[in-house]
């Protein structure tokens, strides 16, 4: 039953995905020019000549002189097969200019999760049971300016100690030496090393935020009845605490699985411009301003399936935890 | 007294809560016992902090209260004794008497159990903390218990979760829950309130049979005498954190002495009034309506029949789309051929349990639900209107006849409207008069409820349960209606805020000749308040009757099996038990044959019996079949 479910919910997604696609197409191709335009306008400001023979023969090698539906289903038919499009900008194929920094983007993304719920959750079930405790009022003080600074200003303000303190750059997810080497033992020691600065600066408002909410739901759910329930049975405090209201508040934390997944690797471009991370943030960032168009497209086409990913996983990780989401079928009584 | 001999001596208890800038006392100086093997029923009003001190009992009060005084509890077992509020807040010992040696119920059943868990999972818990047990022990310990409350398939019930179980249900798993260890104390908190009366007799019987057979004390918190009656050994009235009165059920059902428990007996509606004899509300609330308009004049040729409802059916259909796969419509006759008419001036009752559809009527009357097929036609004399087709004009003229009264005093308010705007906006919709015209009619809605005019720039969250409720009537007789309908408009107060709703309404409905529907799971009030009754079940109007006959001849089974399951506040009739569960109110396999549709399907009809009493059954019947005498 579960696994139809599922197989349901996987053919749900490709409808989904399509109209995304052509939502991403559409607002790529919303701005007036492509990228031979203003490549031919970056130049020209330069003061270099034009050769016009040139751009109309890249024009046509482009595709630039087709109708935009023609391109669309190009591009859509490209990508079923792995082939995600040409990038102006690096003069490589997309999958080739995003390869590494896609993994590596994954990875941070990843720590930075269990980062998050590892701080957040014990803090926000201290901060419900201890609720206006001066213990209380320091972590939401600091889950509140966990919120209110920007990531990017905390990323500099840490560079700019680490400089002064220990003398050296934070910058970057590896040493230099490695860029574009082989997976290595020592490229992987150096990737962890350099790691935790980012995780750091990119959860800190999400675990901030995590807390707080963490906080309200666990409030709300100590009120419930069944956790004076729980008590009257003699339940020791601690597991009355995790095995009722934790489980209750996990609905809330598991639904947000879908929102997380996307935030966490747009959220973090600014971050990483800072950084000279090697993430794809900073990338994207930079194909659209270049309308570098299908590296854009690539991307965002990436962050619309890790939304339909997150969502699907919540829903079907819901279904686990929750008897009344799964049950609802059953005949009462 | 020895205090030797008291299962839970309570001296001298205060209970205060640390609020913004102070401490407030929520429980002064109070003194009660209970002896083991016996009830001791703590009765008050809501807010005069009888749960507080089951709280206190258990060692489970808020963070923010504080308790003094001596909570002593005698275990029978060793006969030790323990001071309760000397033990460290959920520290060892005592939790090693929760659910052990002294167990709770709650009035919530739909809340008091976690909907994540199983009921078997959370009824063993208990066994899991207190006992040396394996997993299959537990189990089998656990299905006996389930066994013993009442489940008839113990362990397919093990396995179910909460929300699959009906209100009933669910509170006998939290019996099973709390008795599983067999303490020598319950608690019962309220435990039936939530509860429709013949379910509320079951678990009432239950309770004491279980209450007999483990030889257990109980303290029963409750506000409803009746149950007080029906279950109490001794009886401790607290009003507003003080004990008024203690003693044995006899002496002070028989003789009571303080002012407040008299008050309160008085103001409980019994079957025994005389017609014509008035509840004597704690506080009673004047009414005068000279200011709001003249009574409705008599229109010369005024068809007696004001609402007209014929064959109302009303099904939904729930499709249960499980989450993996499996889809099957069923329908649900919510209302199923439903007819009546309402006279004008007359108060019609409609009494029936929760889903039995005598909401679903109402909304439709209102418009608020649109029925599958039938009619209702409002007749006031100046042309008959449809009520459930009527559009544009003819409808802005039906909402000015017909108005409602809602049950739940603070949602029907809303929170963000000082009490003039929300007098005034029916009459701001209906575009009547200007600003001074309407600040002047609600100042007399305000007076004919009985509420100072000062208080209208006031928001509804700074006023009582009572007060509101008030407010809401005002609000459903701004426009001058005909017919009111109020949909148990005192089942969320207080039993002596109650008798005050209910006397403003038989006032108000004398002084402005008003017509009312008015719905009710309580009989005793809708015997209070009407001149006719219908019972509904199921979606279907069963029996209809004059008061007094439905009252001293029900035909119907389970009009009888109601009437038998409500708890008198009267020591000389208890509920009996043995005829209620042989008439099996509730459940139609077990009527009488001819009040059941036949194998042909041949539908029933009402049949009747002679002045104006009607009674569902089959169509084949004679009506001295019907009669069981």
């Amino acid at each position: 039953m579960l696994l139809k479910y599922i197989l349901w919910r996987i053919a749900a997604m490709i409808p989904t995905l399509l109209i995304i696609s052509a939502l991403v197409f559409t607002i790529i191709e919303l701005p007036p020019g492509n990228f031979l335009d203003s490549q031919i306008a970056e130049m020209q400001a330069q003061g270099e000549t034009v050769n016009l023979q040139d751009i109309e023969e890249l024009r046509h090698q482009y595709g630039f002189d087709q109708p935009p539906v023609l391109r669309y289903f190009h591009w859509l038919g490209g990508m079923l097969h792995g082939d995600f499009g040409y990038s102006f900008e690096y003069q490589l194929p997309v999958s080739e200019v995003v390869g590494e920094r896609m993994w590596l983007t994954i990875l941070v993304s990843f720590v930075t999760i269990i980062f998050t719920w590892l701080i957040a959750f014990p803090i926000g079930m201290y901060s419900a049971t201890h609720q206006y405790s001066w213990g209380d009022y320091g972590l939401t003080l600091f889950g509140l300016l966990g919120i209110a600074i920007p990531n990017f200003m905390l990323a500099l303000i840490l560079m700019y100690f680490a400089n002064i303190w220990f003398g050296t750059s934070i910058g970057h997810l590896m040493d230099q030496k490695f860029l574009n080497e082989p997976m290595s033992w020592e490229k992987a020691r150096s990737i962890l090393s350099h790691l935790w600065i980012p995780v750091i600066i990119v959860g800190t408002a999400g675990t901030a935020g995590m807390i707080r909410r963490l906080r309200a739901n666990l409030l709300d759910e100590l009120q419930k009845q069944y956790v004076m329930t729980a008590r009257a049975k003699g339940l020791h405090p601690f597991k009355t605490l995790v095995k009722y209201p934790l489980r209750m508040a996990l609905n809330f934390f598991v639904s947000d699985i879908g929102s997380i997944l996307p935030a966490i690797i747009s959220g973090a471009e600014i971050t990483a411009i800072v950084l000279s991370l090697e993430t794809t943030g900073p990338m994207l960032i930079k194909a659209l301003q270049s309308q570098d168009m299908y590296l854009a497209g690539s991307f965002l086409m990436f962050l619309a399936f890790l939304t339909v990913i997150g969502v699907l996983i919540s829903d079907i990780a819901l279904a686990f935890l929750d008897p009344r989401i799964r049950l609802a079928g059953r005949s009462t009584k | 007294m020895k205090s030797g001999s008291d299962l839970l001596r309570i001296e001298n208890l205060g209970i205060s809560f640390s609020m913004l800038g102070g401490r407030l006392h929520v429980v002064k100086g109070a003194n009660l016992r209970v002896l083991p093997g016996k009830v001791t029923a703590l009765v008050g009003e809501s807010g005069s902090g009888k749960s507080v001190i089951s709280q206190s009992v258990m060692g489970i009060l808020p963070n923010t209260a504080k308790a003094t005084g001596k909570i002593l509890f005698t275990d029978p077992l060793d006969g030790r004794t323990t001071d309760i509020l000397q033990l460290p807040t959920d520290g060892e010992q005592i939790r090693a008497l929760r659910g052990s040696r002294m167990a709770k119920i709650f009035q919530e059943p739909m809340t008091s159990l976690s909907p994540l868990h199983t009921v078997g999972n959370q009824i063993s818990e208990v066994l899991a903390i207190h006992t040396e047990s394996s997993k299959e022990e537990r189990r089998a310990r656990t299905e006996e218990m389930l066994d013993n409350v009442g489940f008839s398939n113990p362990s397919r019930t093990y396995d179910m979760y909460p929300f699959e179980l009906s209100g009933g249900m669910r509170q006998r798993a939290m019996i099973a829950m709390a008795l599983i260890c067999r303490p020598a104390l319950l608690i019962a908190d309220e435990p039936t309130t939530a509860l429709d009366v013949t379910i509320q007799a079951q678990i009432l019987e239950l309770l004491r049979e279980l209450q007999h057979k483990l030889n257990m004390a109980m303290l029963l918190i409750t506000h409803d005498l009746g149950v007080v009656a029906n279950m109490a050994d001794e009886v401790v009235v607290i009003y507003h954190g003080e004990i008024m009165e203690a003693g044995p059920v006899e002496a002070i059902f028989r003789n009571p002495q303080h002012a407040y428990l008299k008050g309160l007996m008085a103001a409980v509606p019994h079957f025994d009034m005389k017609p014509g004899e008035r509840l004597k509300a704690l506080r009673e609330v004047p009414v005068k309506t000279d200011t709001l308009w003249a009574k409705k004049k008599e229109v010369a040729n005024a068809p007696e029949i004001l609402l007209s409802v014929r064959d109302l059916t009303k099904s939904y259909k729930t499709r249960k789309s499980g989450l993996f796969g499996r889809k099957h419509t069923t329908e649900v006759r919510a209302v199923d051929g439903v007819s009546f008419d309402i006279r004008r001036g007359e108060c019609l009752g409609l009494v029936g349990e929760s889903g039995s559809g005598k909401t679903t009527v109402s909304k439709i009357l209102m418009r608020a639900v649109t029925p599958d097929s039938g009619s209702v036609t409002f007749d006031d004399g100046s042309g008959k209107i449809n009520v459930l087709t009527a559009q544009g004009d003819d409808l802005m003229d039906l909402r000015t006849h017909i108005q409602m009264v809602f049950q739940d005093p603070v949602s029907s308010l809303s929170p963000r409207m000082t009490v003039q705007n929300i007098l005034s906006e029916p009459l701001e919709i209906h575009g009547r008069g200007d600003r001074a015209y309407r600040l002047e009619k609600v100042r007399g809605l305000m007076q004919a409820i009985g509420l100072d005019q000062r208080f209208l720039n006031r928001y509804p969250h700074s006023f009582s349960g009572g007060q509101r409720q008030r407010i809401g009537i005002a609000r459903a007789l701004a426009l001058g209606p005909q017919l009111l309908i109020c949909d148990e408009p005192v089942s969320a107060l207080d039993v002596s805020v109650q008798a005050q709703i209910l006397n403003l309404l038989k006032d108000l409905q004398k002084q402005l000749g008003l017509t009312y529907l008015f719905i009710s799971h309580n009989l005793a009030v809708v015997d209070y308040m009407a001149d006719r009754i219908a019972v509904m079940w199921g979606g279907r109007i069963v029996e209809l009757a004059p008061r007094e006959v439905i009252l001293r001849n029900p035909v119907h089974p389970y009009t009888r099996g109601l009437l038998a399951a409500v708890p008198f506040p009267d020591l000389d009739r208890p509920l009996d038990f043995t005829t209620l569960q042989a008439s099996g109110a509730s459940e139609q396999g077990e009527w009488a044959p001819q009040f059941r549709p036949d194998e042909a399907g041949d539908p029933l009809i009402p049949a009747d019996l002679g002045d104006g009493h009607f009674v569902l059954a089959r169509k084949n019947v004679d009506v001295r079949e019907l009669r069981p005498w």
